[in-house]
């Protein structure tokens, strides 16, 4: 491990004004404010036919279309929360289709905590344009002007007591026009179901084992497949005698593809016993490929990179003598999905179809398209719930797995689910980070200059091309990695949150990208805003302690925005932050943060305990406030808070990738551990500022990053070691 | 042949004895409840009860099971008609993917079957084997609470009765 230096003030100050002039961007405030262009609402701009979304049959029975998938974020029921409101109807009268290439809109992927911004603004537009035309034709048939009708119960209602059914309203191809993203939305005083906490849709399923996964399909004449990955990414096969593997009980077929292996049975723990099988009697070359493992810094740091400005001041520190500075470093992590990927396809008169968990089914079909060497149009995908994913995990690796060995056997369903140690060895992991902060505190005890610099691998490698496809890089014709390339801002990836949303004068952020990718990795939950928050609100901490100033209060110091202001009051409030009583062993933290700059305010404040002899920490209670715009179903927002406080709370505390120089050794829960239910906390609430009307602005990810800059806090507080390394480990 | 109970019915199913029985009750009897996490053991998520007690079915040969009585999820209740503690889980949200929740509801089952009103910390020991990815573990704790005060409400009638 190298050093971390101490955050004292730096006699390295005076070189920093000598640094590279960066070509201008704008600040990201000025981004996501600047004036939009006349675009319609939502993904209604990329899909702008109104029947893209919502039909009504002449029975009355209405269909909800919607690109977005269900990741266990509950969009399903926000969504159709959205498409009821609007409708006047009950939630039980909507039937929703989620992301299917044959029947939805494309709405690219389920990420970046977008789905109720586009997709949910896209029905509910939708949904009042259908209302509006609804009530428009009952006005042409009764002679009667529509201010004296409204939609009620799937009938539009007469002053007079006429009434006309949805049903009978629908002919001549009534909703079949362009979406106009004009229509009245419901007012927020006359709301049935948005903003109320709804029961999720999919959750009775759920508790009573119902058939709710992709790994519940069950399709007539179905055969069960397992593949056998290599030791490490760069194996070979040399050898392997699969003709007795052929001949076990249930065996259909071994498939060997230059590196690429795979056995097909008609039961699944069938086709698990040839897989060890295969397992046994392959044998690989293999030689270590990747860094030094204990050096893995030493190496981001020493690799070529792309220089990407984010904010580009001077760095406002020349001249000054207050100067700080403090280095942050995280691990690579990984998504760790309970359950292995999975997925199940078919081939049959030329057509394939792909059931799927993946988090974008139209970019899947693009690559599995090419992978199988199929048109695009003679593929399908078709999204069902998976295990949860956090991003980018195996989901499509599987879904191409899955069509390989269709193509291979046409005819039969084939079902093929990876095994622990190949989710956990394979899936792309969230990139090792190196940050750097410098800044200067003013006499008046407001920050004066801020440097900031991110250094990391890639954040996105998802499908789209087939290269992109883990199958694709097995096979004896090899599809190879496009060359990664860094997410455009204000979004971005490594540099995701890298700006921070503070007043501060003359900022310089940049963003040194690294192309090279020893271990796989993607985009995992918040992207590089989990290691840049940690980072930013970590060294606002530092800066706080060093200005002799509440860590609260020199965050509002620096803060105009009155919902960031909001949401901070609202968190410190709810802890009790002014009376906290200090306890043996016990600190508090404090985070906060705008989730992309653009999307969901989320501050929290944490106490945590910890035992310095077993050199462990446990989050003990946490208060949070967010504000994620019009909330439309506010239990929906806690629980994925809740989620990504405790999911965050486990990576900053226990989570790094293990390898060696051949290949990952974390390929179990034992090598990998996360956070389990002994160390939960005693308390986790969460304040959802309900801002009715507003734009949706997106939650899922919000809490990644405050969450492990407030344990951090917490910790430093409570012993005065701050920890600059993620996982935190006490000394 | 091995006959072995299922949610109260003796089902018999002709497979390698060394078969784990989470394969069993997926392929031969088709239930949904107990899911693949890990096949060593180590994550709960193919929990169910054997003879009452939380038991691990990815690593549990079928052919150890003659005789003995296995309740999946399933067996609890349904959509239409959820038992005690599977409504508790609605009733708190307590689930985000759900993959890992059929696990919880069989492991924290088995508690309340013996000790209807666990405390916190036993709840806490209990619950540990099982991981959630998700981050749901306060809403599952809570829906085990709340499954706690159910039971003990509808049994303390009984036992003043009883007194």
């Amino acid at each position: 491990m190298s050093a971390v230096r101490r955050l004292t003030p730096s006699r390295r100050g005076f070189l920093l004004g000598g640094g590279a002039l960066i070509v201008s961007f704008s600040l990201p405030l000025a981004i996501a404010e600047a004036p939009a262009e006349k675009k319609l609402p939502g993904s209604l701009e990329r899909s702008p036919k109104l029947a893209s979304w919502i039909r009504i049959d002449e029975r009355g029975a209405i269909t909800v279309f919607t690109g977005k998938c269900e990741l266990g974020q509950g969009i399903k029921t926000a969504l159709i929360q959205v498409a009821a409101e609007e409708l006047a109807v009950a939630p039980e009268s909507i039937h929703l289709v989620t992301a299917d290439t044959a029947l939805t809109p494309n709405e690219g992927y389920t990420a970046g905590s977008h789905s109720m911004q586009d997709s949910g603004t896209a029905i509910r537009y939708a949904a009042a344009q259908a209302r509006s035309l609804l009530i428009g034709a009952a006005a042409a048939q009764l002679g009667i002007s529509r201010e004296h009708l409204k939609a009620q119960d799937g009938e539009v209602v007469a002053d007079d007591g006429r009434r006309l059914r949805f049903g009978a309203l629908v002919k001549d191809e009534l909703l079949h026009v362009a979406a106009d993203g004009r229509s009245d939305l419901t007012d927020a005083a006359h709301y049935r179901l948005i903003g109320k906490p709804v029961h999720r849709v999919d959750i009775p399923a759920k508790v009573t084992g119902g058939s709710a996964f992709v790994h519940d399909l069950r399709l007539p004449g179905m055969l069960h497949a397992r593949v056998v990955r290599p030791p490490s990414y760069h194996a070979t096969l040399s050898g392997v005698d699969t003709t007795p593997i052929a001949k076990m009980p249930g065996v259909r077929a071994v498939h060997r593809e230059g590196n690429y292996l795979a056995v097909i049975a008609e039961h699944e723990y069938q086709a698990v016993a040839a897989m060890l099988a295969v397992e046994r009697a392959a044998t690989w070359s293999d030689s270590p490929t990747l860094p030094e493992p204990d050096k893995i810094f030493d190496w981001l740091a020493s690799q070529p990179s792309e220089r990407i400005p984010v904010v580009n001041g001077s760095g406002g520190l020349t001249g000054r003598t207050n100067i700080f500075e403090a280095t942050y470093r995280r691990a690579y992590q990984m998504h760790a999905s309970i359950g292995p990927s999975c997925a199940v396809a078919q081939f049959e008169n030329g057509r394939l179809t792909v059931w799927t968990h993946s988090q974008g089914v139209f970019p899947l079909r693009a690559a599995i398209a090419q992978l199988v060497q199929l048109p695009a149009d003679k593929v399908r995908c078709i999204q069902v719930d998976g295990s949860g994913c956090y991003g980018h995990n195996g989901a499509d690796d599987a879904g191409a797995d899955a069509a390989l060995l269709a193509m291979a056997l046409p005819g039969h369903p084939v079902r093929v689910q990876w095994m622990r140690e190949q989710e956990h060895a394979w899936e792309p992991y969230g990139s090792a980070m190196i940050t750097t902060a410098r800044a200067a505190l003013g006499p008046d005890g407001r920050i004066a200059g801020w440097d900031y610099s991110v250094r990391s691998c890639t954040h996105a490698t998802r499908a789209g091309p087939a290269g992109n496809l883990l199958p694709a890089w097995l096979l004896a014709h090899p599809s190879t990695p496009p060359p990664p390339r860094p997410l455009p801002l204000p979004e971005g990836g490594g540099h995701r949150n890298a700006a921070p949303l503070y007043s501060i004068p003359d900022a310089r952020v940049v963003y040194e990208f690294v192309s090279a990718m020893p271990l796989r990795v993607s985009a995992l939950r918040s992207l590089g805003a989990y290691m840049n928050i940690f980072s930013i609100e970590s060294f606002m901490d530092e800066l706080a302690r060093a200005a002799k100033a509440d860590p609260v209060d020199f965050r509002l110091r620096h803060l105009d925005d009155p919902r960031a202001r909001a949401v901070i009051k609202a968190a410190a409030e709810g802890f009790g932050w002014p009376d906290y009583p200090r306890r043996q062993d016990h600190g508090r933290g404090f985070a906060f943060a705008r989730y992309k700059n653009v999307a969901a305010y989320l501050a929290l404040a944490v106490e945590v305990e910890v035992d310095r002899k077993a050199r462990r920490v446990r989050l003990e209670r946490v208060v949070a406030a967010v504000d994620s715009g019009e909330a439309v179903n506010p239990d929906g927002i806690q629980n994925q808070i809740e989620g990504g406080i405790l999911q965050s709370a486990s990576m900053t505390l226990h989570e790094r990738v293990a390898f060696d120089r051949t290949r990952v050794t974390s390929r179990d829960w034992s090598s990998y551990p996360i956070l389990r239910f002994s160390e939960i906390p005693d308390e986790v609430r969460v304040h959802v500022l309900n801002q009715p009307g507003a734009p949706f602005l997106g939650t899922g990810e919000a809490a990644q990053g405050p969450t492990a800059a407030a344990i951090a806090n917490a910790i430093a507080d409570a012993t005065g070691t701050r920890l600059r390394d993620i996982p935190l480990a006490l000394p | 042949m091995i006959t072995l109970t299922v949610n109260g019915h003796a089902q018999q199913v002709q497979v390698d004895p060394e078969t784990p029985l989470l394969y069993v009750l997926r392929g031969e009897l088709a239930l949904n409840g107990a899911k693949f996490g890990c096949g060593v053991g180590q994550c709960g998520a193919c929990a169910v009860m054997i003879d009452g007690a939380a038991v691990n079915s990815c690593v549990t040969p079928v052919g150890t099971l003659r005789g003995r009585r296995v309740v999946t999820v399933e067996g609890l209740g349904t959509s239409a008609k959820p038992g005690v503690l599977q409504q508790a889980f609605i009733d708190e949200q307590a689930a985000q993917c759900g993959y890992c929740i059929a696990g919880m509801i069989m492991r924290a089952q088995a508690l309340l079957d013996h000790n209807p009103a666990p405390s916190d910390s036993e709840i806490r020991t209990h619950m540990a084997p099982n991981l959630c990815r998700c981050g749901t573990h306060m809403r599952i704790f809570r829906a085990i609470r709340r499954a706690s005060e159910a039971l003990e409400h509808n049994a303390a009638p009984r036992r003043e009765a009883g007194a």
